[in-house]
Parts: structure tokens; C-alpha cells; sequence
């Protein structure tokens, strides 16, 4: 791995004097200035808070602050409501998903775009529209309400509704690129053995995808367990019933800045442990 | 499956068994139209080239694409409408697709299973049926794990444990490399002569349709160009295409007596006495190259050439000539070196007119 493993560098005259510099500096040429500094800026940019976490983290504390009550019901909400939403998004996500990877109809373009808009709406924009659609006074709230008698706003299931909202389009685009990805035609295949579309997609093509599904839930798991904007406008900051980690990490910043610190170490572990579980994905991807 | 078989039965009547299609598919710019009849033990290969049309008629005949016209009956039964997971169809793909995340044992048990079998009844048929194919040492190996010709099998066997009235392969030995071919392709005859209701198989492999099919049916341009038993087909062409592949040199011309005038301008003497038009066939082996012009009457003939091409066809070379009768000729490396062929050179070549054949058009 010298500079003789480049190309042109045997062309004689053109190897002159600034080529030579590249030897010793692993073949790859020299690292320009250039990128190299806003690269080590960002790098610090995106460590040096969460080591700041880490400095000022209150470990002496740590065990009493995380053993009370209310740290653990919005923990333990946060990871039921996180659960559910992903459940919902899988239930309902993965048949959209196939949809518009395996059907064809028009305007199909326009409604992947239209799927995918939650993922870069500001979710309290999302809250707002949720709270007009499934508000007691909203277009279909109002008929849940005077009909059936259920409320969703400011609900643990508004929590799970306004996690999935934000949620099942990571879930949705992962499994639909799965899909596009793996070859049709073993459906096909599983037809002309006497399958139904259904049964070829349970049998054959939810096994192939299985790796896909699993990566967009543990998406969809983290977003929904991070999930604020959305969930605090629709559903509220309730303790013990809609009052999920990151509001509660928001809410003891105000009062209580030990907690804040402590909730959030919590979910920085929560976070790196997902990071762990994708690693064979994307860490290792080149 | 029951109650869509039982009318199955019930319209079945006398003569009708076996294969009645009349396939048209409709796709902008292409036009698939082809009638294919054939009875029970039958094999018939759809031959023809890339883009023929070869693999949207198996397609067709599958269920996985739909018939813009026609009809597709199969032992007296409509099947133009019943989707394909209802047809009484099997299909061994191309590449196989067998299912990578199922053992071979449990991608034969796949269709008996979709048919209602209990489990362990559809595992016990997977199991004979691997075991008719010499497979029994791999019932537990997945896919990956299986050489192409074994792969091959399993398809095969998965196709058949359906118990499919029509057997569907599409270019069965494409994806095999030649020495392995050559096995798989014994193999496969047997099978399909074991294999007692219709079998359709699409190649572009002449030695594969003329040792595998019993009738083939050539395709060109999304229409049956010729049809009938491969030695016939190998005497008889009726297209380039046909000539080409079963090395004839072809020319369509009139009759008149002993003489056919071509449609391009030169005669061809024959020996058939026919009028009106006609093809004429002889192998390039039949041609005979001179430098100079003979002088022996007994070819009449005789036709003025340049060489445009030379390749090694085993242990001959293969000229291809061009000029007033564009054909190919086979001679020995020795005779190519006296003549001194090299592409440009100017020759005369002969045929004598017992070895070419002529027939009707």
C-alpha cells in the first residue's frame, strides 16, 4: 500500500515530488485540511454533549433518583406505550408497506410520499393534527365520543396513538425497501403451488423479509420511546398516564436538574443498547 | 382446493383430455399469439429466440399473466379465468426460486401442504418424492447448500408433489454449466417420460428441446413459425431461425421442375420435381469451394462468393460466404489452407443437387 499502488504512479514524470508525500500515509493520500477540521468539529459537536452527560451525571445519587416512583412509571410507561406503538405499526404498517411495494395502482407514487410526510412533519404538528382528528371535538373524535363513549386525547392510548403516528413511517419505508429488494417472484412461485397471495406473503415473503421488519420495528421502537412533540400535544404530561421519559426528563429539568440528568442517562443506555442491536446492519455497513 | 377440483371433474368428458390453448396476450408493442394443443405424456418444447414470446406463453399458461384473448383448457376444463393458485399447474422456474429459508424437504412439502395436506402426510410425500429423485441425503439442506443440478431436482420434485395435470419448465438447464447439463438433461428425459400428463418446456436450446420434447413448437415473434417433430424440424425448416439453429443453409424461392429461382435472384438445381414456392435445404457440408471456376459440368451449381467469415465449428472450419448466395460451408482445416481463405477472398462454391432438399412452402 504505497503510492506505487496507485494508478499513474509508474507514469514516470508525472509521479513528481507532491506524489512522493504520500508514502507512509497508508496509501490513501493525505487527509486535506479542508475536511479534515469540520469533520473533527462535528465529531466533537456530536460527542462532547453526551460526555457532558456523562460528567455531570450525578452517580452518587443515581441509584435513589432512578428507584423513585415516578422515574419508574415514566419509564416503565414509556417502554409499554414505545411496545404498543410499535405493535400497532407492525400490525398495520407492514400490510401498507406491502401494498405499495407489491400493488400498483394510481396515484401509488403520491401516497408513499404522503406515508413518508411524518417522517419530517415537526411532530407537534402531528399532535395538533391528531387532537383535529381524534379530539373529543375532532372529525373522528367526535363521533368515537358521542357513539362509543372513548376519548383518545390525554389517554395512555393517545400516548400509543401519537407514538405510532410518528413511528410506523420508519417502520412503513423500511419494510417497503425490504420488499422492493427481494425478488417477487418467489410469490409467484408459491402461487402456482397452490397458495393463496396471502398465504405465499405469511409462508415465503414475510420470512425473506424478516431482517428488514425486525430493523424498521427497532426504528420504529426508538423513535416512538424518544417521541415528545406529539405525544405531549395530544396526549398531555400526565404522570403515570401520558407522562413518557422524554417529558419527564423536560418537566424535571425545570425543578429538579439531578433527575433530568439521571432520566436521561437512561435512555442513553436505552439508545446505545439499540445502536448494539442494529450494529450487524448499519454500524458495520460500509 | 376440493370444491374447485370437483367441477374439474365433472365437466370432464371423453377426448378432452390433455392441453387445448389458444394464447393471446396483448402488450403494447407485443403480440403474443400462439395455439398449443398436446395429450396427456406429451412433452412439447416452445423453442425460439430471446424475446420470442417463449416465456409470457408459460406465463400465460401459468396464470401469471393474463389472457387478453383466446382460450386455455386443460383436460376439458376452462382455466382462462382460475388464478393461478387454483390451476392444476406446476412450474419449475428458471433459476428454481426455491424458497432460500425452507429445507428441500420442506419446499416439496410447500404445495401438497397449500393443498390441505396434514403435515406430516405432506413431509412423507416431499420425502418420496426426493427420494425418486436421488435426493433422500439432502431432504434437510437448504437451498444455498445445493449444487444447481440438485437444486434442479428439487424444483422438479416441488412442481410434482402438486400432481400438476400440466408441467411448466422454463428453460430448464439455462442455469447449469455443460458438464452438469449433460446428467441433468438424462435425468430430466426420464422424468418426463415417467411423467404422465402434459409437459411444456421452453428453450432456446435446440439439443435440450430435441432431446427433451417429443414435439416442438417454434416461436418467433410471438408466433408459431413451425411445429413438429424435432426430426422433422431438423429436415424441414421453415425459417432462418430454424436453419440456423439445426445448421442448415435455407433458401425460399419458386419451383419449377428441377429449378428453384430465388426470391434474391440465383437458381438452385434439386432432384424433387415441384412447382410453385418452395424451400430449399442443404447442410454446409455439402459445399464445395474452388479458387478458380471448375470446369466439371456435373455441378450445375456453381455460384461466385467472398469469404465474410471464418470460425472453427469442431474439428472443421466454417466459412461463411457472401456474393450472389449468401451461405455457409463446412470444409477441413487442410482444404482451408490450400484454398488460402482469409475473409475477403473470392471463391466459387458448389452443390450438387442430391444433397439439397426441397419442399413446399
Amino acid at each position: 500500500m504505497t503510492s506505487l499502488d496507485e494508478p499513474g504512479a509508474a507514469a514516470g514524470p508525472r509521479t513528481g515530488p507532491p506524489r512522493r508525500r504520500r508514502v507512509g500515509t497508508g496509501g490513501r493520500g493525505r487527509v486535506p485540511l479542508p475536511l479534515l477540521l469540520p469533520g473533527l468539529v462535528a465529531l466533537a459537536f456530536l460527542l462532547l454533549p453526551l460526555l457532558a452527560l456523562l460528567v455531570r451525571a450525578p452517580w452518587g445519587s443515581l441509584p435513589d433518583q432512578l428507584s423513585s416512583t415516578e422515574v419508574w412509571q415514566a419509564l416503565q410507561l414509556s417502554l409499554v406505550t414505545a411496545t404498543a406503538a410499535t405493535a400497532v405499526s407492525l400490525v398495520l404498517g407492514v400490510p401498507l408497506a406491502w401494498l405499495l411495494a407489491r400493488t400498483d395502482f394510481p396515484g401509488r407514487g403520491f401516497l408513499r410520499a404522503l406515508v413518508t410526510l411524518p417522517l419530517v412533519l415537526p411532530p407537534v404538528v402531528g399532535g395538533v393534527a391528531l387532537l383535529l382528528a381524534l379530539g373529543r371535538n375532532g372529525v373522528i373524535g367526535k363521533f368515537l365520543d358521542s357513539w362509543f363513549g372513548i376519548t383518545l386525547p390525554f389517554t395512555t392510548t393517545g400516548v400509543v396513538i401519537a407514538e405510532a403516528f410518528v413511528a410506523m413511517p420508519f417502520l412503513v419505508i423500511s419494510v417497503e425497501g425490504t420488499l422492493r429488494a427481494a425478488d417477487p417472484r418467489f410469490e409467484e412461485a408459491a402461487t402456482t403451488l397452490g397458495a393463496s397471495r396471502f398465504t405465499a406473503f405469511r409462508r415465503v415473503t414475510l420470512p425473506l423479509i424478516a431482517p428488514g421488519v425486525a430493523a424498521g420495528s427497532v426504528l420504529a421502537w426508538a423513535r416512538a420511546l424518544g417521541e415528545f412533540g406529539a405525544t405531549i400535544t395530544f396526549a398531555g404530561n400526565f404522570p403515570g398516564r401520558t407522562q413518557t421519559m422524554p417529558l419527564a426528563v423536560y418537566l424535571a429539568l425545570q425543578n429538579d436538574p439531578d433527575a433530568a440528568i439521571s432520566l436521561s442517562l437512561v435512555l442513553l443506555a436505552v439508545s446505545i443498547a439499540v445502536l448494539a442491536g442494529l450494529r450487524d446492519r448499519w454500524m458495520t455497513g460500509a | 382446493m376440493t370444491d374447485i377440483d370437483a367441477p374439474r371433474t365433472d365437466l370432464r368428458k371423453a377426448g378432452d383430455e390433455g392441453l387445448d390453448a389458444h394464447l393471446v396476450v396483448d402488450r403494447g408493442s407485443f403480440r403474443l399469439d400462439v395455439t398449443l394443443t398436446a395429450a396427456p405424456g406429451d412433452v412439447v418444447a416452445l423453442l425460439g429466440p430471446n424475446g420470442a414470446g417463449k416465456t409470457t406463453a408459460l406465463r400465460a399458461l401459468a396464470g401469471l399473466a393474463p389472457l387478453t384473448d383466446g382460450h386455455l383448457r386443460l383436460d376439458g376444463t376452462a382455466l382462462e379465468r382460475t388464478p393461478p393458485e387454483s390451476r392444476p399447474v406446476g412450474v419449475v422456474f428458471q433459476d428454481y426460486l426455491l424458497f432460500p429459508h425452507l429445507s428441500a424437504l420442506e419446499n416439496v412439502a410447500f404445495g401438497p401442504r397449500c393443498q390441505g395436506v396434514p403435515k406430516a402426510e405432506a413431509r412423507t410425500q416431499a420425502a418420496a418424492w426426493l427420494d425418486r429423485m436421488g435426493l433422500a441425503a439432502h431432504a434437510g439442506a437448504k437451498p444455498r447448500r445445493l449444487s444447481g443440478g440438485q437444486a434442479q431436482r428439487v424444483a422438479l420434485a416441488r412442481a410434482l408433489a402438486t400432481r400438476p395435470r400440466l408441467l411448466l419448465l422454463d428453460e430448464p438447464l439455462a442455469a447449469l454449466d455443460a458438464r452438469t447439463r449433460l446428467d441433468v438433461r438424462a435425468q430430466l428425459r426420464r422424468h418426463l417420460a415417467e411423467f404422465e400428463a402434459v409437459a411444456v418446456l421452453v428453450t432456446h436450446d435446440p439439443l435440450d428441446a430435441m432431446v427433451l420434447a417429443d414435439r416442438l413448437v417454434v416461436i418467433e415473434h410471438g408466433q408459431v413459425v413451425q411445429e413438429g417433430t424435432p426430426a422433422d424440424i431438423a429436415r424441414r425448416p421453415r425459417t432462418d431461425y430454424i436453419a440456423h439453429l439445426v445448421g442448415l443453409n435455407l433458401y425460399r424461392g419458386q419451383a419449377q421442375g428441377h429449378t428453384v429461382r430465388l426470391d434474391t435472384g440465383p437458381a438452385i438445381t434439386i432432384t424433387e420435381d415441384l412447382t410453385g414456392p418452395v424451400f430449399v435445404a442443404f447442410p454446409p457440408s455439402a459445399v464445395t469451394l474452388f479458387r478458380d471456376r471448375p470446369t466439371g459440368a456435373s455441378a450445375r451449381n456453381l455460384w461466385r462468393c467472398e469469404v465474410t467469415g471464418l470460425e472453427t465449428h469442431g474439428d472443421q472450419i466454417r466459412a461463411a460466404l457472401g456474393g450472389e448466395l449468401p451461405l455457409a460451408a463446412d470444409l477441413t482445416t487442410v482444404a482451408a489452407a490450400e484454398l488460402e481463405l482469409s475473409p475477403g477472398a473470392a471463391v466459387w462454391a458448389t452443390v450438387k443437387a442430391t444433397q439439397t432438399h426441397a419442399y413446399p412452402a
